[in-house]
């Protein structure tokens, strides 16, 4: 049983790891939020075995429903997904950010092969202790989350209305 | 906790640094640049999640939580932004836009 979920943390990595692969280097940006999806939904089940289930269904609903539709109402909105006219960018622009990742992975392959595994608790966390940590140690966050998204919504509002010529 | 500690912070390092590569790569498109910067989100909210796991506390999976509110009040504004640049400058190349008048 150990042996299954480990497997399949190693197999869902490599494909969240790829899906973002392809995503990143796709020119078409209709393609690569389709992509981005499959990276997301195979987050959401690493979440699931990370003793997360309430996350993993907010990743599906939230990011692989809600955010990733609005990115393709916008790019459908601003007619911006015509394969004809989309290009990469060229290959000296790739050349810097790839040294910036590269010092980025080599960082964090000295420090794992340099740390032994740490042998961590086994809890498991339950929906009600999550609720309970949520709405009484962090109930003032919840406000301002709250009131943060209330912003948001007037300043799309603001940003969106269309203005007399 | 079945998977190591040490294996989930590297799939989150792997997929913040792509993100670092798409945000920083695709200048003449913004809504590539914004997809860069909910990849980086997302890795965050895995270490957080993945840590949670670790030590059996559920702080971790709360501060995933803020961070998918933070990110969908982020994706309207941004997209709403992108919606105004376009109607006013006709294109979404982050390099036309330099101008703080119009």
């Amino acid at each position: 049983m150990d042996f299954m979920e480990l497997t399949l943390f190693y197999i869902l990595a490599v494909v969240t790891v790829i899906g973002t692969l392809l995503a990143i280097t796709e020119k078409h940006p209709v393609h690569a939020i389709v992509y981005l999806v499959t990276s997301f939904f195979s987050l959401a089940v690493i979440f699931y075995l990370l003793a997360a289930p309430l996350i993993a269904m907010f990743e599906v609903i939230i990011y692989a429903g809600a955010v990733m539709v609005l990115f393709m109402f916008v790019i459908m909105m601003l007619d911006l997904g015509r394969p004809d006219e989309a290009k990469r960018p060229p290959m000296r622009q790739w050349l810097l950010p790839l040294i910036l990742g590269g010092v980025i992975l080599i960082a964090i392959g000295a420090l794992a092969t340099s740390h032994s595994t740490m042998s961590g608790s086994t809890g498991v966390i339950t929906v009600r202790e999550f609720a309970v940590t949520l709405f009484k140690k962090y109930g003032v966050a919840i406000e301002i989350i709250s009131m943060q998204l209330l912003f948001a919504v007037v300043g799309a509002l603001y940003l969106g209305r269309r203005r007399k010529p | 906790m079945i998977v190591p500690l040490a294996h989930v912070l590297i799939l989150a390092t792997v997929l913040f640094g792509l993100g670092l590569v798409c945000a920083l790569v695709w200048r003449s498109n913004v809504i590539m640049l914004l997809i860069g910067i909910e990849i980086m989100l997302n890795a965050a909210m895995l270490a957080f999640v993945g840590g949670s796991c670790h030590w059996g506390m559920a702080d971790g999976q709360v501060f995933a939580l803020m961070i998918m509110a933070m990110t969908s009040a982020e994706v309207s504004l941004a997209l709403a932004l992108v919606v105004y640049l376009h109607r006013r400058r006709n294109t979404v190349d982050v390099d036309e836009f330099r101008e703080l008048r119009d």
